[in-house]
């Protein structure tokens, strides 16, 4: 408006919207045609672009055809038995559909070769099965698309699902390799490039169902076997690097001295210093720590509190952000600075191990809130990881009938823990995960 | 070619350094040379330390005060037992705000600080460099000036400087042998018991160009409102909060053993919906 005052243009120089005076009124009074729960979504607002009218919503386009429905039969090319059914049709105009039924092009079937008698007598002989066996086996594929479990089911001698599979797949690439003799097309036939292996098969299927039956226990068990190989794997690989960066230091000082020292003196010391941060440990953390001192000797010089600024990040690179947070909240309730104020050497180092103590609680808090979820069946992706939406939990609480469900006030639980931001209680009972934003079930000791 | 005589070795002591004795200077003046080389030759095992304490100190003027000019304040950087540092530090840089004539000034021998007056607050950037046999690249600090007290009640006191002051310790992971024999036994600096078997030159003191100035802060005007930083404190409430932490570990791994032992309900039927 002000601008148009500066230009001098007059004000109403455009039709004014219809919008303008509408939104006022509209927030009162809902349009009809939707219903208030479906309208409210949109925030009790009209929708800031152009939207459909509701009312218009439930009309019809209009047309200019005449429909009519008959009663009409109908033949259908994928039958072979000429049945004549009949059903309701849409009729246009008086005109019936031409054309084969409309879903007749979905009767799809699989190509099975055939062979002759000759090329059995040939190609295909095997000592585990009978010509008659594998013509009963091919009539099967053929009836049944190819669908062993089906094939497996109506055979009348047993024979499993892979047998039969093998023996199929196995008579096709032999009449497709008779066949084609010199053909090179078909070296990229699936059948001749990527052949059915039956015990590759069997073995996969035999893995499959041990993974499927795996008790929860033994899902965990194998998390952490993984986790643990994980970090050794980890520690292999910084000890490596920071054995590389103490063989660099070394050879640093050495090249200083060289004009001054005997080389003799100075390799002497270099092999047991570099023994030291290579030997493989255990534990991640310490030789996080290694690779941070490495690091640090190759400054020659450094403030102490740049030292734990750097121990800290290595420390917490494995950690999330809100690990972080977690951690840093629990240091302010016990009373401690997030920074030393007197930073000597003993400080930090208590500082850092408290640190790592504090992960480790958090770490069996959060333990301790799956096994006690846990109390209701519900498998869900792994268990290092956040869980999934409390909503999601909330499902499979209610789902369970017989298992007494002590939240059902979950939901309200939920948000308060969500809107609280109080520090964490420590002093409490110790399953109360302060900082997640899970619901969870409610103890006699919340109140 | 090792040392050619047998020198007392350091490691023997109980008190942890060896005050140099006369008879091994006349033997180490027959291999200065060897003694050269040796100098300059690192200890990887030993860290030395420093503990600084640098800050700034600002008094109000009062009413000498001018629009320009309220406060007088001093940036420093002191041992933290106010000992000397002109043992490890060989001239500091303080770089103040662009809008001072020559910001960037130099301080070339102990009591390493500098006064000014002023009226605003700005970020101070301190670089220390130390002498060569101590380390050849230099150290930053950054500190912000404050001159206006937290306090806002009432007017400022022209008695009661507002100091800030922070804790901090310069380590240096490989000291060359010359400068641990230089600094062993100085009240200022940090040395670890020194290893076994290490054998180090006679030392070499370093040019101070003015032995006269007094080094250290001990008797410093504004000594009195240093602030004190015991590492006794932090380490106690450390110690507590790890005690805290521990005993909650324990309940937790109690705990999470008595939930382990339950038995799992039964498995959700097949139609179970995920």
């Amino acid at each position: 408006m002000d601008a148009k005052d500066i230009l001098g243009l007059p004000k109403n120089s455009f039709p004014p919207l219809d919008k303008k005076s509408r939104p006022p009124k509209e927030s009162h009074r809902k349009p009809d045609g939707i219903s208030r729960e479906v309208y409210a979504l949109t925030g009790g607002l009209a929708p800031l672009m152009p939207a459909l009218d509701p009312s218009q919503l439930k009309k019809k386009p209009p047309s200019d055809e005449k429909v009519a429905w008959q009663w009409l039969g109908i033949t259908s090319s994928a039958r072979k038995d000429n049945l004549h059914l009949y059903h309701w049709v849409r009729v246009v105009n008086g005109v019936p559909p031409t054309g084969d039924y409309s879903f007749a092009k979905y009767n799809k079937s699989v190509d099975i070769t055939k062979y002759t008698n000759e090329e059995y007598e040939k190609y295909l002989t095997d000592p585990g099965w009978t010509k008659e066996e594998t013509d009963q086996l091919f009539e099967l594929c053929e009836r049944f698309d190819l669908r062993f479990i089906v094939i497996a089911d109506r055979f009348p001698s047993s024979r499993t699902v892979e047998e039969l599979k093998e023996r199929y797949y196995s008579v096709s690439r032999a009449l497709l390799l008779a066949r084609n003799p010199s053909s090179v097309d078909i070296a990229s036939h699936p059948l001749v490039k990527e052949p059915y292996n039956i015990s590759h098969d069997l073995e996969r299927k035999r893995a499959m169902s041990l993974v499927l039956s795996q008790t929860r226990q033994q899902e965990l068990r194998d998390e952490e076997v993984l986790a643990e190989a994980k970090r050794i794997a980890q520690s292999r690989i910084s000890a490596k690097v920071s054995q590389e960066s103490e063989m660099a230091v070394a050879s640093n000082a050495g090249v200083e001295v060289t004009e001054r020292t005997i080389p003799g003196e100075t390799v002497s010391p270099l092999p047991s210093n570099a023994q030291h941060p290579s030997i493989p440990v255990s534990s991640s953390m310490s030789t996080e720590n290694a690779s941070t001192l490495a690091s640090l000797r190759i400054l020659r010089v450094y403030l102490r509190t740049y030292a734990l600024e750097q121990m800290l990040q290595a420390a917490s690179s494995s950690a999330g952000l809100r690990t972080i947070k977690r951690v840093e909240q629990t240091l302010q309730d016990l009373g401690v600075n997030l920074k030393p104020r007197v930073p000597t050497k003993s400080v930090c180092a208590e500082h850092l191990e408290l640190r790592k103590e504090i992960l480790t609680l958090l770490n069996l808090q959060k333990q301790l809130q799956y096994k006690e979820a846990e109390g209701l069946p519900f498998r869900e992706g792994s268990y290092t990881e956040t869980p999934g939406t409390p909503k999601h939990f909330h499902h499979g609480k209610q789902d369970r009938a017989f298992v007494p469900d002590p939240s059902f006030g979950g939901e309200r639980t939920g948000k308060r823990d969500q809107k609280r931001k109080a520090p964490g209680r420590l002093s409490e009972a110790p399953s109360s995960p302060a900082q997640s934003k899970r619901p969870r079930k409610l103890k006699a000791s919340d109140f | 070619m090792s040392q050619p005589l047998p020198l007392k070795r350091q490691g023997e002591h109980d008190d942890g350094a060896a005050p140099i004795k006369p008879s091994r200077l006349k033997i180490a003046l027959s291999s200065d040379d060897a003694d050269k080389k040796n100098a300059n030759k690192r200890v990887k095992e030993v860290e030395i330390c420093v503990p600084i304490v640098y800050g700034t100190s600002a008094f109000y003027l009062g009413r000498k005060a001018s629009e320009s000019q309220s406060h007088k304040w001093t940036v420093y950087v002191r041992g933290a037992s106010n000992e000397d540092l002109g043992v490890v530090i060989k001239r500091a840089v303080f770089q103040l705000h662009p809008s001072f004539n020559n910001p960037t000034r130099v301080v070339e021998s102990p009591p390493f600080e500098l006064s000014e007056c002023g009226w605003g607050e700005f970020e101070i950037a301190i670089t220390l460099h130390f002498h060569s046999d101590v380390c050849d690249k230099q150290l930053d600090l950054y500190h912000p000036l404050k001159l206006y007290p937290e306090d806002e009640s009432g007017p400022q006191s022209t008695k009661k400087p507002v100091v800030v002051e922070s804790y901090d310790e310069i380590v240096f992971p490989e000291p060359s042998e010359a400068f641990i024999v230089r600094v062993q036994n100085h009240p200022a600096v940090v040395v670890p018991r020194l290893p076994a078997g290490l054998n180090l030159p006679s030392p070499v003191p370093i040019e101070t160009g003015n032995e006269k100035e007094r080094g250290d802060t001990k008797d410093h005007p504004l000594s009195q409102w240093f602030l004190n930083f015991s590492e006794a404190d932090e380490l106690l409430k450390l110690a507590a909060a790890r005690q805290q932490v521990q005993a909650h570990i324990v309940k937790l791994r109690r705990q999470l053993s008595l939930v382990e032992g339950m038995p799992q309900l039964s498995k959700p039927p097949s139609t179970y919906e995920s």
